[in-house]
């Protein structure tokens, strides 16, 4: 039962992983837009597409599965971040000033466009993902992890931490940090608010990026219909922990895991995964109404 | 009665008059007569959305929970109780009792709502059209994830036809009551609001079991058209599309979400012959119209037939707005 219940929670690291690479991307745009950016799940669907066609292509050139595998991480990495700041220059900026549910209608439209485009050109068959890393299984005592496995929650752990410093600690962050909490102010301050804007959905799509090729080395099936899902669950994620939280997401993400990975050990099946995070996301909103970690702001009359 | 009531009146008759007609004549097609229903269906969903996200200023996007719970309502009413005898008879109460059900579950949004405000009552509303659907697909003796059927098509354009009226007085009264102006005092400034003794609690309460209410209904007609219902037709992507039709038409204007529903559902089928692409063709006009216009094709403004004399005549005294954009 221990052993079983150690090995759960190895999956759940994982699954959380990359559950939290996604929820930064929603958590760093509302932090800054106070948009909630509903393509996002869709962006990361894109990821894992142009990671699996990287992929092809560098093993068909003959390299090794290493280079290989970084090569396809940097790819989808910048091609993502291309296509989430284009969405950006050409959707959301000229909303800016905009009521903010136009905004956010125009997000779920993106969203769907995303997912349709990508289902009229490349079609609805599922495409497996090229084994880029030999899967290798280690056996600790009683317990069995794989090295995908532990490379995925490394990689998840590193570029989160690296993320938490940029926030931190970079004058692009201050200035990140600068425009969501006052936009006008930070432009007064000599910001520039468009490009710190730009930087942002940049670096977020990113890590999503990331997040795309490693979810698809962990479950090697992608389809245009996979967005919707995970990207809904990561979002989750970022509202448990304080939409607008870096740290929150990431303790959002994991703990949404740990739920998806238990709850059909307790409950009967599996189908009620959706049934108790969502309680799980209803009790906290009641508890704590903006998340775990968010901040309560003082309203001004 | 004025005048103006008068004319209305025939009107409404007359309308009925000519979905009794267009139903027994078989003038239009199957086809057409099904399109027409989903317009009326869509119009209620439109309508009592509007009152949440238009006039509350809140932002529901779990519109298509209620109506589910209405849908399995009405068919178990009809199927499961009755057997599908005395159709036309038992089907309006099946519908009102779906509308009733919705409106009591509606509690678990409202209830919320008095602490949580904007995005974060969103994701509430978000959660409980989850839950709602993994409740349906855990239930087998609703068939589970397979759906329920068995339904006779009840549904016909006079019933659609009335419950849309319906919807449209309702909604219309209640906006330009004592009660409509307080619920759109909360949406430009809930503090200031309750400051004036707005008891902004059971307006909340009022709003979303009107709006709940409706979605139960529209949900049972629905049911009763599709003759066929399944947990997945109630997704967030249902609930998705009456936002978009809410925001296509404008919010805060009845007039609005009339149009905002006919022209997506109408549009959405003339686009079909373009197959796959009909879904990439329209978010990217939903996202153009975004754009160029902001505030939808009404864009809180009234058809003027729609706004009560006494509210006209003060406007023009005022020279101003009443209604202003919140943000």
């Amino acid at each position: 039962m221990i052993i079983l219940l150690l090995q759960q929670m190895l999956n759940g690291l994982q699954l959380g992983s990359v559950y939290a690479l996604i929820a930064l991307g929603y958590t760093m745009v509302y932090g800054i837009l106070r948009l909630i950016n509903f393509a996002h799940g869709d962006i990361f669907m894109i990821s894992c597409y142009f990671g699996f066609f990287a992929a092809c292509a560098f093993l068909s050139k003959g390299l090794p599965t290493w280079l290989a595998f970084i090569a396809t991480m940097m790819v989808s990495m910048l091609l993502t971040a291309l296509v989430a700041v284009l969405i950006e220059r050409v959707a959301y900026k000229p909303l800016r000033y905009a009521p903010k549910v136009s905004a956010v209608i125009t997000a779920l439209g993106i969203g769907l466009f995303l997912e349709n485009f990508t289902l009229a050109t490349l079609g609805p068959t599922p495409r497996g993902m090229p084994a880029l890393l030999p899967n290798v299984n280690y056996r600790l005592g009683p317990l069995s992890m794989s090295s995908v496995q532990i490379l995925i929650i490394i990689i998840s752990i590193v570029l989160m931490f690296l993320l938490d410093r940029v926030v931190q600690k970079t004058m692009t962050g201050m200035a990140m940090r600068a425009v969501s909490y006052d936009k006008t102010t930070a432009s007064v301050m000599g910001v520039p608010v468009d490009k710190i804007i730009s930087i942002t959905f940049a670096i977020g799509s990113a890590v999503a990026g990331a997040g795309g090729v490693l979810y698809s080395l962990a479950y090697p099936i992608i389809n245009p219909y996979m967005g919707v899902r995970i990207g809904w669950w990561a979002f989750i994620a970022a509202v448990i922990g304080g939409i607008g939280n870096v740290r929150g997401a990431m303790l959002g993400a994991y703990i949404l895991a740990f739920v998806e990975v238990f709850t059909p050990m307790v409950l009967p099946s599996s189908t009620y995964r959706d049934f108790v995070a969502f309680t799980v996301l209803l009790i906290v909103l009641v508890v704590r109404p903006t998340g775990l970690m968010g901040r309560v702001t003082a309203q001004k009359v | 009665m004025g005048p103006k009531s008068r004319i209305t009146l025939v009107l409404v008759l007359l309308g009925f008059a000519l979905c009794i007609f267009i139903e027994r004549s078989g003038l239009l097609s199957a086809y057409i007569l099904q399109i027409s229903m989903y317009v009326g269906i869509n119009i209620i969903l439109t309508l009592s959305l509007n009152l949440v996200n238009g006039y509350m200023g809140e932002f529901s996007v779990g519109h298509a929970g209620f109506m589910a719970i209405g849908a399995y309502v009405s068919s178990i009413i009809t199927v499961r109780v009755f057997h599908n005898q005395m159709g036309p008879l038992v089907f309006p109460l099946a519908v009102i009792v779906a509308g009733i059900v919705a409106a009591a579950t509606s509690f678990v949004v409202a209830f919320p709502s008095f602490r949580t405000r904007g995005d974060y009552l969103a994701i509430v509303t978000l959660a409980f059209n989850m839950i709602v659907k993994s409740v349906l697909e855990n239930i087998d003796a609703l068939g589970g994830p397979r759906g329920f059927m068995g339904m006779s098509r009840l549904t016909n354009l006079a019933n659609v036809y009335a419950w849309c009226l319906i919807t449209i007085y309702v909604v219309r009264n209640f906006v330009y009551s004592n009660f409509g102006r307080a619920v759109l005092s909360i949406r430009e400034d809930e503090v200031a609001s309750n400051l004036v003794s707005v008891n902004t609690r059971q307006m909340k309460i009022m709003v979303f079991l009107i709006a709940s209410f409706f979605a139960g209904v529209a949900g049972g007609l629905f049911a009763h058209v599709m003759q066929f219902i399944n947990p997945r037709s109630f997704a967030i992507q249902k609930s998705t599309d009456i936002l978009v039709m809410v925001y296509l038409g404008g919010i805060g204007s009845i007039f609005g979400s009339v149009l905002g529903a006919t022209v997506y559902t109408v549009l959405l089928e003339l686009l079909r012959p373009l197959g796959v692409w009909r879904w990439v063709v329209g978010p990217i006009m939903l996202v153009v119209l975004m754009i160029c216009r902001p505030t939808g094709i009404m864009g809180l403004k009234e058809l003027s037939g729609l706004i009560p004399r006494e509210e006209q005549v003060l406007k023009e005294k005022e020279g101003a707005d009443v209604v202003t954009a919140s943000d």
